[in-house]
């Protein structure tokens, strides 16, 4: 599959943006020199791809990130390292934005150099067992705020569907007559299909439901 | 799609809210209770319920009074200092007997301390926060699929006496995804509503005028009104307490924990099992009325060495541990504060400790 210069996960809250992000940024790393994960992430001081940076690090991949990602002075702030993923021709970046609209008005800042390059990526990420989601008529709402907040338009569907850790093979099958539909009203192709590692080797992925992404353990002092 | 949702645990407290038939929610963003409030101001338009964002906190508490006045489910949420300022309505909605739920997703304190988890609000949960003779029943989750049934719980009980019901959790279960099974709910979503004679809901010259009022000049009144509201807590004491034993059948060592502090607390009981020792967990489900009988009984037995509890605070639920226990065995305490969540070991080395105890002395 061609690789764009710069790949945008956007989506609902919660619909695993920095999860897939953060993996897929390992994953190009296998096949680039030079990866990048941006955080543009300036709804949720949680669950932020700073949590993994020496995970990234040890990886080879150049995580840019708010200085303040982690701090008691956490606040929405875009990195100043940003402006290097769309000038720095040598990079191949991945973009990680926050939650619904509110976070997709981070890269609206910077649409129209994206829209000048040839062939950015910007991805929908859905989880149709998400609340607020398993609803095509929802999910076209979600993209039309989205769209309206980054200035850009959608150019894939991402296939993250999952209960957590009670997620079986069954749900991820389960999900795909649901992804065909959107995609079909949505006139977008899903590009991935993202699956707990464990999960993989029980499933063939069928035509049309993109590359298979395969996500593993990040890093968990327990398990609550 | 599917027969589960995967949600946030502060999605589920909003979900199952408006599954329950509140559709009067007022709140004010704080962090780590935000996303409850958020959902809330997509969902209500939907359901032709009522979402306003308050001017403050104490503004978003006087329209939860206003609402259950009129007699409409409703409901407020925010995380510790916001409850702070929520106190005044708190005590007034308890001098009205109003029936109401509030919703606690603790972050360290005290002052404006921080966004992590905590549970350091227990006193102000428990013991008061407003003030005068009152008490709130309060529910303390320790799953998502809890904040979601409990919340529908909460509604049902605060009908039911006429009491604020505070739905009482941590940062930890507000922001952790798990799947939910919503289906209970969704079942009976069309069910109105209990009926409440004594709302204000307009006379239509059919009836004398409901007055509610937490003003009483005469002291006789005021003491009678208040004894007459502590029959009713000693109902709820005798008929609501909730608790849950985990391995406790033949347990020496009981931890006792709530909430997040519980699940990292059943991991480290596994592991002490592993290593030989009989732990067991006593979690409180409700706060008050807290579980004083059982662990009064787990004191009684013979075989009890002592207990631990496991606190995301200095150590408050420890103080009604040792009152329902009468300090009859060793008490002890693992202790994170300000944001900081204990580790299984921390917890197993305690209960190594307790287990070392013979004949209930030393340790």
């Amino acid at each position: 599959m061609h690789t764009a210069r710069i790949t945008i996960f956007a989506g609902h809250y919660g619909s695993g943006k920095t999860t897939l992000a953060l993996h897929y940024a390992l994953a190009l790393r296998q096949a680039r020199q030079h990866v990048a994960l941006c955080d543009m992430d300036i709804v949720n001081p949680y669950f932020r791809t700073a949590d993994h940076r020496a995970r990234l690090e040890a990886a080879g991949v150049e995580l840019i990130s708010s200085p303040y990602a982690n701090t008691n002075v956490e606040m929405p702030w875009i990195p100043t390292q940003a402006l290097r993923v769309l000038d720095d021709e040598r990079l191949t970046s991945v973009i990680d934005l926050g939650g619904d609209s509110g976070g997709a008005l981070a890269v609206g800042r910077f649409a129209e150099r994206l829209q000048a390059l040839p062939d950015t990526a910007f991805w929908l990420v859905v989880n149709p067992y998400r609340p607020l989601t398993g609803e095509v008529d929802a999910l076209l709402a979600i993209r039309r705020e989205i769209e309206r907040a980054a200035r850009l338009r959608f150019t894939g569907l991402v296939n993250n569907a999952n209960l957590g850790a009670e997620t079986t093979a069954r749900h991820i099958t389960e999900s795909y007559s649901f992804l065909q539909g959107a995609s079909e009203a949505m006139g977008l192709p899903i590009v991935m299909t993202a699956v707990r590692r464990e999960l993989a080797p029980a499933l063939s992925l069928p035509r049309g439901m993109g590359q298979l992404l395969e996500l593993g353990e990040l890093s968990s002092r327990f398990s609550l | 799609m599917a027969e589960k949702v995967l949600m946030k645990g502060n999605e589920a407290i909003a979900e199952a809210a408006i599954l329950s038939g509140c559709l009067h929610y007022f709140g004010y963003p704080i962090t780590p209770q935000t996303e409850i409030a958020a959902y809330m101001a997509k969902r209500m338009p939907k359901v032709n319920g009522c979402f306003l964002q308050a001017e403050s906190e104490v503004a978003a508490i006087n329209m939860v009074i206003g609402a259950s006045a009129a007699g409409r489910r409703t409901m407020t949420s925010s995380s510790s200092p916001g409850i702070a300022l929520k106190s005044e309505g708190l005590s007034y909605l308890a001098g009205c007997d109003l029936p109401a739920v509030v919703v606690n997703i603790q972050r360290g304190g005290p002052g404006l301390g921080g966004i992590q988890p905590s549970q350091a609000d227990y006193f102000q949960a428990t013991k008061g926060g407003g003030h005068g003779d009152y008490r709130m029943l309060v529910l303390a989750p320790a799953s998502v699929q809890e904040m979601f049934d409990l919340t529908a719980l909460a509604f049902e009980l605060a009908d039911q006496y006429r009491v604020t019901s505070m739905l009482f959790s941590d940062g930890i279960l507000g922001q952790m995804m798990e799947a939910v099974d919503i289906s209970s709910l969704c079942a009976q979503a069309n069910e109105s509503p209990a009926q409440k004679p004594w709302a204000l809901t307009g006379t239509r010259n059919a009836r004398k005028p409901n007055i509610i009022n937490s003003l009483y000049m005469q002291p006789e009144d005021l003491e009678r009104v208040n004894r007459e509201r502590f029959v009713r807590y000693a109902e709820i004491a005798a008929k609501e307490t909730r608790w849950e034993e985990f391995l406790t059948e033949d347990a020496q060592v009981i931890v006792v924990a709530y909430g997040a502090a519980a699940r990292i607390a059943k991991n480290a009981i596994n592991a002490a099992r592993a290593q030989g020792i009989k732990a067991g967990l006593l979690r409180p489900v409700t706060l008050w009325p807290f579980p004083k009988e059982a662990l009064g009984r787990l004191s009684a037995c013979a075989r009890t060495k002592g207990f631990v509890c496991v606190e995301l605070s200095m150590g408050q639920m420890i103080e009604d541990v040792e009152l329902a226990t009468r300090c009859a065995k060793p008490v002890r305490l693992v202790s994170r504060t300000g944001g900081m969540v204990p580790s299984p070991d921390e917890i197993i080395e305690k209960i190594r400790k307790v287990n070392a105890i013979e004949n209930g002395r030393g340790g």
